[in-house]
């Protein structure tokens, strides 16, 4: 979803963009006289100000709502405790059930590492950084049972490539 | 558009209403020394690039530790190479304005290059390959791929490359200082804030003040983390809080990536009115826009550090409005400008004049997708995606690199030399190519395959295999933009 979003709004605004780019580009042989122009500029300059602060208070506020962080109050069925290590992970308990609030509590044992979590389409659901000394917790329900995989997002050596493990998702209890 | 090809309607672009303040004198020799050594390490550090999509693709067969010292050195490179490119372009024209210090420009030149060769040193004999975030206490934990000489090599050389900009940014805001009174006033706060009705500082004073003063706090942090790092490696027992390096990291990385962009687009301020004929003001909105700018940028760092849980709530949440803000005030102001400079100008397009407004174009664009991640719900599938690559491909080599290789053309066109049919075709293959090797990492991110991996998966593959070839293409066309610029300082000087 996140995903499909991103594409969409880049796309949109990115070909808008680069079509008012072009636009000036092929009526820079015409001939206007610099107060007219200077003039057309501040009223667009305006224009864009207030188009982008329409556009940009409530993507805001309402994405703001959307935060991945825990929250205090909620309750997780199963604690997950992840530890990345120079090139592996151990992950315990490594089986969790679906639909229900699992919290995975992550860690790096000796550098920075990334947990990321792969669906079975092979589509990034969610991730956190795994740091030394610190723990960062992922709340997150599964929202259907399979194989899912981690793979490590963040650079940690020679072995990055090669750290991936996998968290299986049972069926609801 | 349509690019003018013989000397005459060269000629024809560069007589117009406006002109720039005369050259200086000291120095230019020295920019040119900048310049050329701007153009054959960023062909180089494209063809690591091109190398390592190749590899991705599996069409050439790089081993990992390989793959990630010509990450480390590309990264590292491209940082270090866009801010000399633009120190060029800055002080060239700067100091049509205030006085500058040749001596410091070959300081930093000296240290430049002294810290290039600690940096490829450690990378490509000692093996190097921690990136160019070096996020701590990754040096010092190599697991006997590197050794600690390796690391106290790169990080004694990127310090060195840091003390180098230091002393030209020291140099710059004494210059400004000397000719204007004061900062404030070189930002053009009396007219901006005052009520000042005295003529406001030219756009490349008001840009370059700014750059020096984001700049000297980023580089004194840089060097703090440097010396953490080299401390422990050295003395392993040392350790500092891996959070607070990594904050110290970002501030330093994200402010000193986003001044080139700030020191080269001084080149569209200068270059594209002497084509167009209409000179760039320092408008109210101008200088307003910069001095928010320069309080924002400074603020939008927390943004790399959204999937740290564990940073300070409150930080992740100003990262996110200040990333959706930060770099729009300038932005803003000069993409519009510039299309209002061209627009019904009755100009003719040359290489010079096609990258300069290309690079704005392509600012502009990749900043739409580096918003998007900079947003907190979708960073979280999207962070050290390659999506990340892909929006700053796009501001950076369609952005930044443009506007170095519209100064290159410049430099010489000033002298008489005139565009060819291979440079007009070669600018037609970057933008597309260069555009298109953006959108395929974009379209990679997109599809959830994770950043900085030596060895792809087969399902990945295919999209590697279209990014290499449009790298290819972009890599041609920027040999071709390098090699007549050399031939040209060759033969008609710059």
């Amino acid at each position: 979803m996140e995903q499909r979003i991103a594409v969409v709004v880049s796309t949109v605004l990115g070909v808008f963009l680069l079509a008012v780019f072009v636009l000036a580009a092929r009526s820079a042989g015409g001939a206007g006289t610099a107060e007219e122009i200077t003039a057309g500029a501040a009223r667009w300059r305006r224009r864009a100000l207030w188009g982008l602060t329409i556009l940009f208070v409530p993507t805001i506020a309402y994405s703001l709502t959307r935060m991945p962080y825990p929250v205090a109050g909620q309750t997780a069925a199963v604690t997950v405790l992840a530890t990345g290590h120079q090139w592996a992970w151990s992950i315990a308990p490594d089986t969790v059930p679906a639909g229900t609030l699992v919290e995975i509590r992550v860690t790096g044992a000796d550098v920075n590492h990334g947990f990321g979590i792969y669906d079975a389409s092979g589509r990034l659901v969610t991730q956190a950084q795994a740091m030394p000394g610190y723990t960062n917790v992922i709340r997150y329900t599964f929202p259907s049972p399979g194989m899912y995989r981690i793979l490590c997002l963040e650079y940690c050596g020679l072995g990055h490539h090669t750290m991936a493990s996998q968290l299986v998702v049972t069926a609801e209890r | 558009m349509t690019i003018s090809d013989t000397s005459d309607h060269r000629a024809r672009e560069l007589d117009t209403a406006y002109a720039p303040p005369a050259a200086s004198v000291g120095g230019q020799g020295v920019v040119t020394t900048y310049t050329a050594i701007t153009a054959v390490v960023l062909a180089l550090l494209m063809l690591f690039g091109l190398a390592m999509r190749a590899s991705q693709a599996g069409v050439i067969s790089l081993p990992p530790n390989r793959f990630y010292q010509l990450l480390t050195a590309h990264g590292i490179g491209m940082v270090a190479i866009s801010g000399l490119g633009g120190a060029a372009v800055m002080w060239y024209f700067l100091s049509r304005y205030v006085p500058l210090s040749r001596g410091i420009l070959l300081a930093n030149l000296a240290c430049f290059l002294a810290g290039v060769v600690l940096v490829l040193g450690a990378v490509f004999l000692g093996g190097f390959a921690a990136a160019w975030t070096f996020l701590f206490p990754l040096p010092a934990h190599s697991l006997g791929v590197w050794g600690t000489g390796a690391t106290a090599a790169y990080l004694t050389g990127v310090l060195l490359v840091g003390v180098g900009f230091l002393l030209l940014y020291l140099d710059t805001g004494r210059g400004i200082i000397r000719t204007y009174g004061s900062l404030g006033k070189a930002l053009g706060w009396p007219q901006a804030f005052g009520g000042s009705s005295a003529a406001s500082p030219p756009p490349t004073v008001v840009a370059s003040t700014v750059v020096t003063i984001i700049n000297i706090p980023a580089i004194a942090i840089g060097a703090v983390i440097l010396a953490i790092s080299l401390i422990n490696a050295l003395a392993p027992e040392f350790r500092v809080n891996a959070l607070l390096a990594k904050n110290l990291t970002y501030f330093f990385g994200h402010v000193f990536i986003n001044s080139t962009i700030y020191m080269s687009v001084i080149g569209v301020y200068e270059i594209l009115p002497t084509f167009t004929g209409r000179p760039w003001k320092s408008t109210r909105p101008f200088l307003i826009a910069w001095t928010a700018t320069m309080l924002m940028v400074l603020a939008v760092y927390p943004h790399h550090l959204f999937m740290d849980y564990a940073n300070p709530r409150w930080a992740s949440v100003l990262g996110q409005i200040v990333s959706y803000t930060s770099g729009l005030p300038v932005l803003g102001v000069t993409a519009v400008a510039t299309l209002a400079n061209v627009y019904r100008s009755g100009m003719k397009w040359s290489v010079t004049s096609a990258l300069l407004f290309v690079s704005i174009a392509g600012w502009s664009v990749g900043v739409i997708p580096a918003i998007v991640d900079g947003t907190i719900a979708i960073n979280r599938v999207m962070h050290n995606t390659l999506w990340v690559p892909g929006h700053f491909h796009m501001y950076l080599l369609l952005g930044v690199a443009a506007m170095q290789f519209g100064f290159m053309y410049f430099l010489t066109a000033a002298k008489g030399a005139a565009d060819g049919v291979v440079d007009r075709a070669a600018l037609w293959a970057y933008m597309a190519a260069g555009a298109a090797f953006s959108i395929v990492f974009l379209a990679a991110g997109a599809m959830s395959v994770p950043r900085r991996w030596a060895v792809h998966e087969a399902s990945w593959m295919g999209l590697d295999r279209l990014g290499a070839a449009f790298a290819l293409v972009t890599v041609a066309a920027v040999l071709v933009f390098v090699v007549t610029f050399l031939r040209r300082v060759r033969t008609v000087g710059a």
